[in-house]
């Protein structure tokens, strides 16, 4: 795989992935976003409702925390986790947990790390890891290592240390068993940067986790409400300073187009996109422009007119939908509301649910791709 | 504005659901027996009330009409006095005797017979003679088709069929014979058999949200530790999308997320699954060999014609068709 820049500006790097894939002719345009799964498959929509999308992501983000109890199974197979899923053609990065659902923390130990699937916990040492890694045999997969250092509210600098310690054993480990497995000479490991909020350990990490061959780099550990990535943001730009040029820079936990926007600018080139299907759970339909906007609330305005209420940017508007209880965006309109005109939304039933979020999830994520990132690159290219 | 307004603003059902295609509406009688409990009957028309609010909504005759007339489907079914198969006495003779009442009111107040096709409704439950009386009366009026009703609810299979045998024996053979909420693969077959020719059921789809998919040999519940490892797709016959691409290992372990796709996938098959049976029934009448179509359909999905269900053999056995 290479990595080719073609501008840097402001700290946005804009440019492609080369040489990707089993076959090596694939390429992937940075910045990017990857497309997210549950269980190998978009939410909600077949092969041939995603494909009605323009712009599908070249590679799909597979979590683990969905597939490691399956590892049976797929051992079994063989032939390894694309075909299983019916996607074949996709490049595949395996990440460790599901964004959208955070797991408990305080199982991480210094020889192993678990992950939550629908039967409960799955543990794995390094080795448990690479096996199910031989099974599923992504092209890309994040390493096992220490995430919770940020879970509690003050990082003790201790706790940072060790996050980075661990994280750093577990890649030695995972690399050395790469280099005995045959099956996995084509796949590429994803250094992991951790270090909690401690600027120290973050700069060690990053330094040392680019000395070993990674394909790439994972910054874990900045993700949570808005006004925690703000707060870490500097943090980014540190970090992201002490990594090579010629590799990607992924973020996990963070979806969200003006998240997405400050990293970029810090010099992260990968996402995950899972901020359409948190819309969806929550009966909203994304619609924005690609103009980011200094001023939410005149957009706001415009949008809605005044005779509407005002919805200023972190207005909470708390919907009833189970997982998602996540505050309403600015980019974002609620189809329950009267306006819309549409009574089937307002009562809540099971048969025609899973159809309406299969409608509403193929528009967001349809308006993700093209407004957020595909159409902002126009302003790069000379 | 909620409701027909709404669609007809939208230009009908057709536009507002972005369908190109044929649509046929029902005219609320079912949900007589479905809402029992919210609902009322009188000459009028019905009166439901609503479980969530407590409004109350009179759908009479002439307003099932006029709703459909809005929505703009192709075929619209008149409102019908539908009572509940496993019901018995004189309630059963009154609900035939208003259908027809029912059915000239909607004649009388149907706005475009020009673009829509009211169909009327055969009732009578359970019993012979009060099916023959509607159906002696419903034929006088012409309409462009007729439903059988009032069936495939909790009555036996042997009831089931004979007032199926006897409404078709009685309804033109030069119009469309629609039996309502048929069905299951083998009631389909033998309905055919007996001289049926439209059917609506929601089987397929519903027991695709459970994780169940169709097959000629009955049905798989994926969801079954049997399929864990099962790399074959659900049916190597079928030519559908979730056939194509998808083995049941994989639909199992989707089915065990919470991803819906699962469901959809499933939707699919079973939808395809039903179009592909009927297909290959119509192909086997074109070329005169249906008799041979059933047998072959009852051995796939019983295996010994012993096997097969009594009411269905002896269904078939009256029109002539005899199993092994």
């Amino acid at each position: 795989m290479k990595l080719n820049l073609t501008k840097v500006v402001n700290g946005c790097r804009l440019g492609k992935i080369k040489n990707l894939g089993k076959t090596g002719d694939c390429t992937m345009d940075i910045p990017g976003c990857l497309l997210y799964t549950k269980a190998g498959s978009a939410p909600h929509l077949t092969h041939h409702t995603l494909h009605k999308i323009h712009g599908v992501p070249a590679m799909a983000q597979l979590t683990l925390s969905s597939l490691a109890e399956h590892y049976e199974v797929l051992a079994e197979y063989k032939e390894g986790v694309g075909k299983f899923i019916g996607m074949p053609e996709s490049l595949l990065y395996c990440s460790l947990h599901d964004p959208v659902s955070p797991c408990p923390a305080g199982y991480v130990t210094n020889k192993s790390v678990s992950v939550w699937g629908v039967g409960g916990r799955v543990e794995m040492t390094a080795s448990k890891f690479m096996a199910i890694q031989q099974a599923l045999q992504p092209d890309w997969f994040q390493c096992i290592s220490d995430g919770e250092a940020t879970c509690n509210e003050a990082t003790s600098i201790k706790r940072a240390r060790k996050s980075v310690d661990r994280s750093l054993l577990f890649l030695d480990n995972c690399l050395k068993l790469q280099e005995e497995s045959e099956v996995l000479q084509k796949s590429s490991i994803i250094g992991v940067i951790e270090g909690g909020d401690v600027t120290e350990e973050r700069l060690r990490s990053a330094r040392e986790t680019a000395k070993r061959p990674v394909g790439g780099f994972l910054l874990d550990g900045f993700q949570g409400n808005p006004a925690t990535l703000e707060t870490r943001l500097h943090l980014l730009s540190s970090v992201t300073a002490e990594l090579p040029e010629d590799k990607p820079r992924l973020i996990c936990g963070v979806s969200r187009p003006d998240e997405v926007l400050e990293c970029i600018e810090r010099g992260v080139d990968l996402f995950e996109s899972f901020f359409p299907y948190q819309v969806t759970e929550r009966g909203c339909a994304l619609t924005f422009s690609f103009d980011y906007q200094p001023n939410p609330e005149e957009t706001l305005l415009q949008q809605n007119g005044t005779q509407e209420e005002i919805k200023y940017v972190d207005q909470t508007k708390k919907s009833k939908t189970t997982s998602c209880n996540q505050e309403m965006t600015s980019f974002e309109i609620n189809l329950k509301e009267k306006k819309f005109g549409n009574s089937v939304l307002q009562k809540e039933s099971d048969s025609s649910c899973s159809h309406i979020s299969e409608c509403i999830f193929q528009l967001s994520l349809q308006t993700f791709i093209t407004t957020s990132l595909a159409d902002m690159k126009k302003h790069w290219t000379p | 504005m909620q409701g027909p307004e709404l669609i007809q603003k939208a230009q009908g059902l057709h536009g507002f659901m972005n369908w190109p295609h044929n649509l046929l509406t029902d005219s609320g009688g079912f949900q007589m027996v479905s809402l029992v409990s919210l609902s009322e009957v009188t000459e009028e028309g019905v009166r439901f009330r609503s479980p969530y609010d407590g409004d109350e909504t009179l759908l009479s005759p002439e307003r099932s009409v006029e709703i459909q007339n809005a929505l703009g489907s192709d075929i619209i079914m008149q409102l019908d006095d539908v009572v509940s198969s496993t019901v018995t006495g004189p309630r059963v003779e009154e609900a035939m005797y208003r259908s027809i009442r029912w059915l000239d009111r909607c004649i009388a107040a149907h706005r475009r017979p020009d673009k829509q096709n009211l169909f009327a409704i055969i009732q009578g439950g359970l019993d012979a003679d009060l099916r023959a009386t509607c159906l002696e009366e419903m034929t006088k009026r012409d309409v462009p088709g007729f439903a059988i009703g009032g069936l495939s609810g909790g009555e036996s299979k042997g009831e089931f069929w004979r007032m199926v045998a006897l409404s078709t024996s009685r309804l033109p053979k030069d119009k469309p014979r629609y039996l309502m909420g048929v069905g299951y693969a083998t009631d389909l077959v033998v309905c055919v058999a007996l001289g049926c020719d439209m059917f609506d059921c929601v089987f397929p789809t519903r027991t695709a949200r459970f994780g169940s998919a169709l097959v000629p040999t009955g049905n798989l519940q994926l969801k079954k530790k049997q399929y864990e490892k099962d790399f074959r797709p659900i049916d190597p016959e079928c030519d559908c999308p979730t056939c194509q691409k998808h083995s049941r290992a994989f639909l199992h372990t989707l089915l065990h997320s919470d991803n819906t796709a699962a469901l959809h996938h499933l939707t699919i098959h079973n939808i395809a699954y039903q179009l592909r049976l009927m297909s290959a029934v119509r192909a086997s009448i074109v070329e005169k060999r249906f008799p041979a179509f059933v047998r072959d359909f009852m051995s796939t999905m019983y295996g010994d014609p012993t096997l097969c269900p009594t009411w269905a053999t002896e269904a078939l056995a009256s029109v002539g068709i005899t199993l092994g």
